[in-house]
């Protein structure tokens, strides 16, 4: 690992004009295992991988219910992300407060990158080290966006954070087109594609749909859909080959509060 | 004998020795390193542009804006970090927010720059917090003026009637030196600035990029709005083609 | 609980310390207690009369005439007491005026706010006519409310949205809303006129309805002038109106002692 005096807290540039802190920051979404979120011009969806830290333990929580129509997978600090999705909840129920308005999707996104932006200014306050996907549905369709600790925010078609999200993206990039116009089923087993490895969870929202969570029996059935088609999985292609997970990702011992 | 490594370059609250801020400078280079944004003051109205680089292609077209308003009259572009120049375009609304709240009055671009510019120097200041890492560009207009500002993360602005920050800066600027904008209509400002994004762009260094333009002037009821998409698409297949004619011509 | 049984049943002497609780009890200058307890609003200073509201055939229609008064004097005879919120919402104030630009001061903050968001949602009548709502309730909640009567009309998604909200925060829907003393005179004309036809009244007729009831208010409401604006909100847009007067008939009066005759 190398060290420089630039890196040692976030309120100091380096020479070529980088904020380190702000660069590792981005370092600990990465630990955090693969989320994957999909859009099409009616739903948007996200697919994460749950991963235990032994077998004596539960599976740790991927995805948070925001608000009917919105919701998150996070990759990298549980308890940040924890952090966040309380304020997006109290910021949804503001909006349905005060105009009776579902919280549009953009709006909160922002007001999280504001969020992230501040902790990137000051020393005293680390930035956060979570990345999040943000699927949600309102007024003007389904959006899927990422927030990452830099407080940068970007709307995407399709999208992939956590460890080896490179892999995800790159099948994502290869099928973007497809995704505009395909069904829900289409939509949830091209994730389960980028994911590729096995799944325990994913979630929904969409034009006639709130957000829900589906796992257990309810997600064999969008397993079954990819059955066997492309490379060999590494895992079993069902809810309960939760073991999978864990065994195939190389994660240490003491990361247990990186999901 | 000072510079980097010294030692002097790790807090904005210290100087080296050669009476040197160099966390500003550093902060500097953030900027340097981003897409193109230039702000044009015309006769009826003011131009804002910026080159918005693509960085993937499964980032959705004409989401994620860079051109920000901070009051119905107020615009802002800036050039790099994104965050940081979110969070300057946020003190903004809060400055135009306040100004309405005291006076019951539209905020001039002159108080604004002034408030901005304090609101950046002020991050120069102290070991707690570090240079912002935005060059900003502020375009307003309001009762038939039009006003552009533009601020450097040093917290220094001066009003322009063209500007221009980021990567390709120094060609833009020759550029728009090259324009006579007190005689300009916002129509003609509106393709001159989609020309100069397209000319600054630099094709072998970066990958894709998108447009984005906003304006402020009559044709827009005096707010700060996105220049409707048939102009723009004009303006930018104007501009390929004087690119190309010039191409041709060397 | 006074601990003297010789008090008990006598009044209270406020004047007096018994307990020697000066100065812990008694913290606050002589001067400001005679001032009594902390007081807010009790009362409109300078207001605005009637508004009223229908449901027509194409939207909505809603009517308010331009004064203002200093308690019966007519202080101000121009002001515009029908205010336009984004594209398809107007809001009618009666009550206190300065509190109505409060208002109008809050909800330009709300639009520069929408404004700058600039991601294509809007807010719609339905949603002002609940912020409002939310305004007005918490203020009444800290006992000082915004002393206005307030109509809120427009065209939200091809619905047509009427409601009233006051300063205490109550609300309702209705095809028509007559505010203040329209309440009492315009109500009935309206209701008669409009309910169960607010799907097929014309626009003329809907104008002649809104005319006839601030002719009635003018003849009878002794704080309303024979200037006015009109309203309307159609899934097109708004349109006010320049201030007019409706016809009025006085000839009987003539022969009337006290009318000036």
């Amino acid at each position: 690992m190398f060290r420089n005096q630039y890196d040692n807290d976030v309120s100091t540039w380096s020479p070529q004009g980088r904020i380190h802190q702000l660069e590792y920051a981005l370092e600990a979404v990465k630990q955090g295992s693969a989320a994957v979120g999909l859009r099409s011009k009616d739903y948007a969806v996200l697919l994460v991988l749950k991963r235990s830290s032994g077998e004596l333990a539960s599976y740790q929580k991927k995805l948070i219910k925001v608000d009917d129509h919105m919701g998150i997978a996070i990759a990298g600090l549980t308890s940040d992300a924890r952090d966040i999705s309380n304020f997006m909840r109290t910021e949804a129920m503001r909006s349905k407060m005060l105009f009776d308005q579902p919280l549009p999707v953009g709006r909160i996104v922002s007001a999280i990158g504001e969020k992230a932006q501040k902790r990137t200014v000051m020393y005293g306050e680390r930035p956060f080290g979570v990345g999040l996907l943000v699927i949600g549905y309102d007024e003007t369709g389904p959006h899927l966006y990422e927030c990452s600790p830099s407080g940068n925010n970007l709307e995407y078609y399709a999208m992939s954070i956590g460890a080896r999200s490179q892999s995800a993206k790159t099948y994502l990039e290869s099928k973007y087109s497809e995704f505009n116009d395909a069904s829900l089923e289409d939509l949830v087993k091209h994730g389960l594609q980028a994911l590729r490895d096995t799944l325990q969870q994913d979630s929904i929202v969409g034009v006639d749909r709130e957000f829900e969570i589906i796992e257990g029996e309810d997600l064999k059935r969008y397993l079954d859909l990819i059955g066997d088609t492309g490379r060999p999985r590494r895992g079993q292609g069902t809810a309960t080959s939760a073991a999978d997970a864990h065994l195939t990702e190389d994660i240490a011992p003491m990361d247990t509060d990186s999901v | 004998m000072s510079g980097i490594g010294t030692g002097y370059d790790i807090y904005s609250s210290t100087y080296s020795p050669d009476g040197r801020l160099f966390q500003i400078e550093y902060a500097n280079k953030a900027v340097e390193n981003s897409g193109t944004a230039i702000g044009l003051r015309v006769k009826g109205g003011v131009v804002l542009a910026v080159e918005k680089l693509v960085q993937s292609k499964l980032v959705v077209p004409g989401s994620n804006k860079r051109i920000l308003s901070a009051d119905m009259h107020v615009g802002i572009v800036s050039a790099g970090l994104l965050s940081d120049g979110r969070y300057i375009a946020q003190s903004a609304r809060d400055e135009a927010k306040s100004w309405r709240d005291n006076y019951r009055q539209p905020i001039s671009g002159k108080s604004m720059a002034d408030r901005l510019g304090l609101f950046v120097q002020a991050h120069t200041l102290y070991s707690s917090v570090r240079p912002l890492g935005a060059g900003t560009i502020i375009g307003t207009y309001l009762d038939g003026e039009a006003t552009l500002y533009m601020i450097e993360p040093s917290g220094v602005y001066w009003g322009y009637h063209g500007c221009a920050v980021g990567k390709g800066k120094s060609v833009a600027k020759t550029e728009i030196e090259k324009l006579k904008l007190d005689e300009m209509s916002v129509q003609e400002a509106v393709r001159e600035a989609a020309r100069i994004i397209h000319t600054a762009h630099d094709e072998a260094k970066d990958k894709d990029f998108e447009l984005e333009i906003t304006w402020i002037c009559e044709e827009s009821k005096g707010k700060h709005t996105a220049v409707p998409k048939d102009i723009v698409e004009e303006a930018e297949r104007l501009a390929k083609e004087s690119i190309k004619s010039e191409m041709d011509d060397a | 609980m006074n601990h003297f049984p010789s008090q008990w049943g006598k009044p209270r002497q406020e004047n007096v310390d018994e307990y020697n609780t000066v100065p812990l009890y008694n913290n606050m200058p002589q001067s400001h207690a005679a001032a009594g307890p902390m007081t807010r609003t009790q009362q409109p200073v300078v207001t605005g009369t009637s508004v009223i509201a229908l449901k027509y055939k194409d939207g909505i229609m809603m009517a308010a005439d331009n004064l203002a008064s200093y308690g019966s004097l007519a202080r101000f005879r121009d002001i515009e007491r029908l205010h336009p919120v984004g594209e398809h919402t107007i809001i009618g104030a009666s009550g206190d005026i300065s509190d109505y630009q409060y208002i109008q001061h809050m909800l330009q903050n709300v639009m520069i706010d929408q404004h700058c968001e600039d991601d294509g949602h809007t807010l719609g009548t339905p949603h002002i006519y609940e912020y409002l709502f939310r305004v007005m309730y918490n203020r009444r909640s800290k006992f000082n409310p915004l002393w206005n009567a307030l109509v809120v009309g427009g065209v939200h998604k091809g619905e047509r949205f009427l409601g009233y909200v006051d300063l205490k925060g109550t609300t309702y829907q209705n095809s028509t809303i007559a505010t203040g003393f329209g309440g009492h005179l315009a109500q009935p004309i309206l209701r008669k006129a409009v309910e169960g036809r607010e799907d097929t009244l014309t626009e003329e007729e809907a104008i002649k309805i809104i005319d006839d009831c601030m002719r009635v208010l003018f003849y009878r409401d002794a704080r309303s002038i024979n200037k006015l604006q009109r309203a309307k909100i159609t899934a097109e847009g708004f349109e006010i109106t320049e201030p007019y007067s409706v016809e009025t008939e006085w000839s009987f009066a003539e022969s009337i002692r006290g009318y000036g005759a």
